[in-house]
């Protein structure tokens, strides 16, 4: 295996409110291998996006980093000065925002603002860059002579292919890709995921793809990491974590989601809500809500343990041991 | 299966005119809901699904009468007893809601009844969760101070609250989404409807709660022996909440048939790419996607033919586009479908 791209080591960071500190994301491990498609799941509050705009360094003022690295090439981006750092944002490490079709400016030519971001970055300017405007353009299956038609001329699935060529633009080594879907309905969805991965392919790009929905997860991710209530509770390849399951809110979570493919089976009702990062549960975070709870769930925080290569969970009533 | 359906809509249309120019004169008109006709058994689950922009949630709000349709008529089934209570006209049993108006209007919501999308934006925050669930019954003047407070305590353990007492007095911004949507749902089900309106209730949930919300929704419905219009976009969810499917193409029912016929042998072309795009989550099943062209657009004054004739990938030229739009024809077995080629 390649060295990764990016790996990020024991990540915390809170959010500081008046009721106090919101522990959005707490002691988060991972390596993103280049070529691959990390699934980020988890569910409102599960810190997924948290860790995304964390690794982007676009924190707002109450966000607190607490601990933890995150390399790439042998730098801890977490430690750059913010000048520094705006050298690695879009040009290493790029980020598709959640709903982002409508972070357009609605008074400039998309095409526009597109070179804008490029001449910024210093990838291309004038004439070159807008040759390259109408590279990504084909590249995210839009007509090139749509770059100087303005924001509302596009419908909300051309918005989301205009945006993916902005975040392409500077040739990022990563790309994080936070619910670009999510607004879209299928028929859309399907054709933009499909674009998406050709293109990470063809780039040869390491992507993060985060999301609440474990159908698209299935159908994009090679490797998939699952989040609850701001710890990364379970990491492994996309056939582990389907086929394998070994968290129990992992197992709960499958057992939920419904789907039209298949026998209808009976869809489990997990109890309880999700927690409060104000104040979260003692030991394992979802032991309130889990059916295999004991003592010791609510006592200790569990340590992650490794089930098959590059399969950890962090449980400690693992599925399949369970007497244990 | 009775043979008597609760609600029965027979060619219901709502178009809305779009102003343009200088004066703001009406020349063209969004046929966002055009010639839709269906029928709801009692207890019975009808899903209206589709991509936003087909006329799903406009329907809904038309059988309520959040909307006043264009044209059609809305037929809702009542006892001799009740309509002359209430002071409306039967018709072989049916009142005809298209037309209800003032009071008749009023009396007729005692039985119909909407469940909204969001949670958070369907409530009034500077209301306690007692004010908002007990409102229906404020409204329709329905019981003493003494009997609303009960039944909303009642209300309350039924979806799931309790101790009723720790909720009541509790501001919705207090609450969890899955606790609020439970709140949407007394509040819809306090004054006992027949027919409830639910549209895309559970689309803002997140998975550990919505199966909670969605099995709350039938055991109600079972005990209480309520009809749903279930809304949404979601096939899946709809495969769980539906008796029946109807699948709605730009202001038009282009297929209905019962849930697990529809899901399993789709005919309807548009039918088949929408099931064939909705992910699996399953990464060992790899699905065979039907491409079509372009997306759906604004039926703004829409041609006579078939609404679907510019993205099929089956269309023939000369018949799909000359003769007037299917009409919606059963091919067996309660299937429906609205297609020259099937």
């Amino acid at each position: 295996m390649r060295e990764p791209v990016l790996s990020v080591e024991h990540l915390t960071m809170h959010y500081s409110t008046r009721k106090g500190d919101v522990h959005a994301v707490d002691d988060v491990s991972f390596e993103l291998h280049p070529g691959e498609v990390l699934g980020v799941v988890g569910e409102s509050g599960s810190g997924k996006s948290s860790v995304a705009f964390t690794l982007m360094r676009l924190l707002p003022e109450n966000a607190h980093i607490k601990g933890g690295h995150v390399w790439m090439n042998g730098v801890d981006l977490l430690t750059l000065p913010e000048d520094e750092m705006r050298r690695y944002r879009w040009k290493r490490i790029a980020m598709i925002f959640q709903a982002a079709m409508n972070t357009l400016n609605p008074v400039y030519k998309v095409g526009d603002q597109i070179i804008e971001a490029m001449e910024t970055h210093g990838v291309a300017y004038g004439e070159a860059a807008r040759k390259r405007v109408a590279e990504l353009f084909e590249m995210v299956g839009l007509d090139p002579a749509l770059m100087d038609r303005y924001p509302h001329e596009y419908s909300g699935g051309m918005r989301q292919r205009a945006i993916i060529a902005m975040a392409l633009s500077c040739d990022p080594d990563v790309l994080i890709a936070d619910e670009p879907t999510t607004a879209l309905d299928v028929i859309v969805q399907h054709r933009i995921l499909k674009n998406l991965l050709q293109l990470q392919k063809r780039l040869d790009m390491a992507m993060i793809y985060i999301t609440h929905d474990i159908a698209v997860v299935a159908e994009v991710s090679t490797r998939i990491a699952v989040m609850y209530a701001g710890r990364l509770v379970e990491i492994g390849s996309t056939e582990d974590i389907f086929l394998r399951p070994k968290h129990r809110y992992t197992e709960a979570l499958l057992q939920a989601f419904p789907s039209i493919h298949g026998e209808k089976k009976t869809l489990l009702t997990i109890p309880g809500e999700l927690p409060n990062l104000l104040n979260p549960p003692r030991g394992c975070r979802f032991h309130p809500r889990c059916a295999f709870a004991t003592e010791i769930c609510k006592e200790r925080e569990p340590e992650y343990r490794t089930f098959n290569p590059g399969h950890l969970a962090a449980c400690w009533h693992p599925v399949g041991e369970e007497n244990a | 299966m009775s043979f008597q359906p609760l609600v029965k809509v027979e060619g219901l249309k709502k178009y809305f005119p779009v102003s343009k120019g200088l004066f703001r004169k009406t020349h063209d008109y969004i046929h966002a809901v055009d010639d839709v006709s269906f029928s709801i058994q009692p207890r019975e689950s009808l899903g209206l699904v589709g991509e936003s922009g087909c006329g799903k949630t406009t329907t809904g709000k038309l059988l309520v009468r959040l909307l006043t349709p264009t044209a059609g008529r809305i037929f809702f089934r009542m006892e001799e007893e009740e309509a002359r209570e209430e002071g409306v006209r039967l018709e072989d049993g049916y009142v005809d809601v298209a037309t209800l108006k003032g009071r008749a209007l009023k009396n007729f919501r005692r039985h119909v009844q909407m469940i909204f999308q969001d949670p958070y934006e369907s409530m009034n925050p500077r209301l306690t969760i007692y004010d908002i669930v007990a409102e229906p019954m404020a409204v329709q003047g329905i019981g003493s101070v003494m009997e609303r407070e009960q039944r909303v305590a009642e209300m309350l353990q039924h979806v799931g609250l309790t101790p009723p007492e720790s909720f009541m007095f509790r501001y919705p911004h207090e609450l969890s989404g899955g606790q609020r949507q439970r709140v949407a749902i007394a509040r819809a089900l306090i004054i006992n409807p027949t027919f409830v309106i639910a549209d895309e209730p559970t689309s803002m949930l997140d998975v550990s709660v919505r199966t909670g919300v969605m099995q709350l929704m039938q055991d109600l419905a079972d005990r209480f022996g309520i009809s749903y219009l279930y809304i949404t976009h979601d096939l899946a969810v709809a495969r769980y909440m539906c008796d029946k499917i109807a699948v709605m193409y730009l202001g038009k029912i282009v297929e209905m048939a019962e849930t697990e016929e529809l899901l399993h042998h789709p005919l309807h072309p548009y039918t088949k790419a929408l099931l064939s795009a909705v992910p699996i989550p399953d990464p060992t099943y790899k699905r065979e996607v039907i491409e079509i062209r372009g997306s759906v657009s604004t039926p703004i004054n829409p041609p006579s033919y078939c609404r679907f004739y510019n993205r099929c990938p089956v269309a023939k030229e000369g018949l799909c586009n000359v003769q007037e739009h299917p009409p919606l024809e059963d091919k067996g077995g309660g299937h429906y479908v609205a297609c020259h080629l099937v």
